[in-house]
C-alpha cells in the first residue's frame, strides 16, 4: 500500500499565481495599488480598502517565528511527530502558516522571534510548498 | 435589541452525557429537545421557531415533527448556540415566532450518525494551512498561545492552573466526566499533545447534547420554571484560518462579541456574579478574561493561578468543570449556556450563592467566531 501523502493544495484561479511562483522559487505576495496594503492569502482585491487594482510582487522571503505548536499526536498523513506547525510573520507584514526545516523540532531550538528565510519543498509537478528555515547570518 | 424582553423557559441536556453508543447524533438532538420541552411544560406543537448547527434545521425539524415559521441554521462552530440565542431573541421581539427551540447534539466520541469533517484542498485552509500538518483542533487551536504567553509573561504553571481550578469545580458536579483532583504538576507531567499543551489542558471528547426554549418575557411567567432573561448579546467572526488572526495576543471576535453584550446589558464587570468562558483548551479563559475586559491580559494567568476563579473565589468561572473536565462533544457552547441557566435558576450542582448575572462567552471554529450572552434572573 502506498504511503499516505500529505495534504496537497489545489490551486484556484485566484491563487494560481502564488503556486506558479513557488515552483520557480519565488514567494509571491499581493500589494494594493490604491492603499499599498500587502496581504495574504491571495485574492484579486484588497481586503483593506476593496480596490480591485492589486499587483503581485516577489517577497523578500524574510520573516520571523511568530508562534507555533509541536504536534505529538498521531500525525497528519505525510508527517512524523513531533513536528512544528508554525506561523511566520513576513518582513512585508502578512503572516503565513508553515513548517520550520533545518532546525530541531524542540521548544529550545524553536525560539519565538527567531529570524527565518523561505525555502521551497517540491511535492510534485504541480505543487511546491514554501517552508522556512533559520536565517543565515 | 432591548434587554430582558426574551427569556429562557426550558433548558435541559441529554438524559446521559459521556459515551452514548446507542444513540445517533440525530437522536441525541431529539433526546435533548424532548427533555427541554418537558422542562418547559410544553408540547412539540407549541414550538414555532427552531435553530441548530451542523445538523440542518430541516433534518431536526423533520425528525421531531416540528412545523416552524422561523428557522436559523447558523453554523459557526461551538459558539453557534450563543448566536442562535441572540437571533432567536431578535426574532421573538420582531414577532416572527413565539416559542423557539435551540438544539445541539454531537456523537463526538461514538461517531454514530456524524458526518466526517473535511477540508477541501482548493479551500483557503486546504491550500495554506492543511499542507503543514494541522490535524484537528489540538494542532490548530493552541497555535497562538506561545505568542500570547511571551507577550504577557504568562507561565506554563499558570496555564496549567486553568485545568486544576476547573477540576475543582468538576469535583462538585455529579455529571462531570473527570472529577479526580489534579495538581499543576499532574498537568505538566501529562502526555504531550501539541506543545505547549498536554493532555489535561485539552478538552474531553464525549457524546451528548442540550436544548433551550426561549419565549417573550411577557409570556415567561406562565411557565413552570423561573424565567431567565436575556440581558445582552453579542456576536462576531474573524477568520477560519488561525494563521490569519489579526494578532495572537487577543481575539478580535471575542472583543466585539463581548463588548456588544456588556453594552446591551448595561452592566459593568463588577456586576458579573458568574462567568462561563468556552474552554476547548486551557488558554481560552485567559484570552476571555482579557478580551472581555475583566483585567489586563498580563494579570489573567496569576488571577486564575491565585484562586480567584475557584469555588469560593471572587469570580466563579466555568462552574460545571468546563470543556476540560465536564464534557465536550466537539461543540461546547450549549453546555456553557446550560450551566449559566442552571446558575441563574439556582439549581447548579456547584451553585454560586445569590448569583444574579451570568456572562456566557463562546468561541467557534478555533478562533473563527464568537458569541456572548448575558443572563439575569431579575427582570
Amino acid at each position: 500500500m502506498a504511503e499516505p501523502q500529505r495534504a496537497r493544495p489545489k490551486p484556484t484561479p485566484e491563487t494560481q499565481h502564488f503556486w506558479d511562483g513557488t515552483k520557480v522559487g519565488e514567494l509571491r505576495l499581493q500589494r494594493c495599488d490604491a492603499c499599498a496594503h500587502v496581504y495574504f492569502p491571495p485574492r484579486p482585491f484588497c481586503p483593506s480598502c476593496a480596490s480591485r487594482k492589486v499587483s503581485v510582487f516577489k517577497a523578500s522571503g524574510k520573516g520571523f517565528l511568530y508562534s507555533y505548536v509541536i504536534n505529538h499526536r498521531p500525525a497528519a498523513p505525510g508527517f512524523t511527530p513531533p513536528y512544528a506547525i508554525a506561523v511566520v510573520e513576513l518582513a512585508e507584514g502578512p503572516r503565513m502558516m508553515s513548517n520550520i526545516i533545518d532546525c530541531p523540532q524542540t521548544p529550545e531550538a524553536l525560539e519565538l522571534d527567531m529570524k527565518l528565510e523561505v525555502a521551497f519543498q517540491t511535492l510534485d509537478d504541480a505543487i511546491t510548498l514554501p517552508v522556512f528555515r533559520p536565517a543565515k547570518g | 435589541m432591548r434587554r430582558n424582553q426574551v427569556a429562557v423557559v426550558g433548558a435541559a441536556e441529554t438524559t446521559e452525557l459521556g459515551v452514548i453508543p446507542d444513540m445517533s447524533q440525530l437522536q441525541l438532538h431529539a433526546d435533548a429537545a424532548l427533555n427541554a420541552i418537558a422542562d418547559a411544560g410544553l408540547k412539540l406543537s407549541d414550538i414555532d421557531g427552531f435553530a441548530t448547527a451542523v445538523e440542518t434545521p430541516q433534518q431536526v425539524c423533520h425528525y421531531l415533527g416540528i412545523k416552524p415559521t422561523w428557522v436559523d441554521g447558523t453554523s459557526v462552530g461551538g459558539c453557534s448556540f450563543m448566536l442562535h440565542v441572540r437571533h432567536a431573541a431578535a426574532a421573538i421581539e420582531a414577532g416572527l415566532c413565539k416559542t423557539v427551540l435551540i438544539t445541539h447534539a454531537e456523537s463526538g466520541k461514538s461517531m454514530i450518525g456524524k458526518q466526517p469533517r473535511f477540508t477541501a484542498p482548493d479551500s483557503l485552509n486546504g491550500q495554506f494551512e492543511s499542507p503543514y500538518g494541522v490535524y484537528g483542533p489540538p494542532s490548530m487551536f493552541p497555535i497562538p498561545v506561545l505568542r500570547f504567553m511571551k507577550t504577557y509573561g504568562i507561565t506554563h504553571e499558570q496555564l496549567a492552573a486553568v485545568a486544576v481550578v476547573q477540576r475543582e469545580w468538576a469535583a462538585k458536579n455529579p455529571r462531570a466526566m473527570m472529577k479526580e483532583p489534579i495538581t499543576v504538576a499532574d498537568v505538566l507531567n501529562s502526555r504531550m499533545i501539541a506543545y505547549p499543551f498536554r493532555l489535561l489542558q485539552c478538552c474531553l471528547v464525549t457524546d451528548g447534547g442540550g436544548a433551550l426554549i426561549l419565549t417573550s418575557a411577557d409570556r415567561a411567567g406562565d411557565f413552570p420554571r423561573k424565567p431567565i432573561y436575556i440581558m445582552g448579546t453579542g456576536e462576531s467572526v474573524e477568520t477560519p484560518m488561525v494563521s490569519q488572526m489579526e494578532t495572537f495576543n487577543s481575539s478580535r471576535a471575542f472583543k466585539v462579541a463581548g463588548s456588544l453584550a456588556f453594552k446591551e446589558a448595561g452592566i459593568a464587570h463588577e456586576d458579573v456574579d458568574h462567568l462561563m468562558i468556552y474552554d476547548a483548551f486551557a488558554h481560552l479563559p485567559l484570552f476571555g478574561l482579557g478580551d472581555l475586559g475583566f483585567m489586563p491580559y498580563e494579570e489573567t494567568g496569576s488571577f486564575i493561578a491565585d484562586g480567584n476563579t475557584r469555588p469560593g473565589g471572587k469570580l466563579p468561572l466555568n462552574t460545571n468543570g468546563g470543556g476540560l473536565s465536564y464534557m465536550h462533544s466537539g461543540m461546547y457552547g450549549m453546555y456553557a449556556l446550560q450551566e449559566s441557566v442552571r446558575q441563574m435558576r439556582g439549581t447548579a450542582p456547584a451553585q454560586v450563592p445569590n448569583a444574579k448575572i451570568s456572562v456566557c462567552h463562546g468561541v467557534g471554529g478555533m478562533f473563527a467566531a464568537s458569541g456572548t450572552i448575558v443572563f439575569t434572573n431579575e427582570r
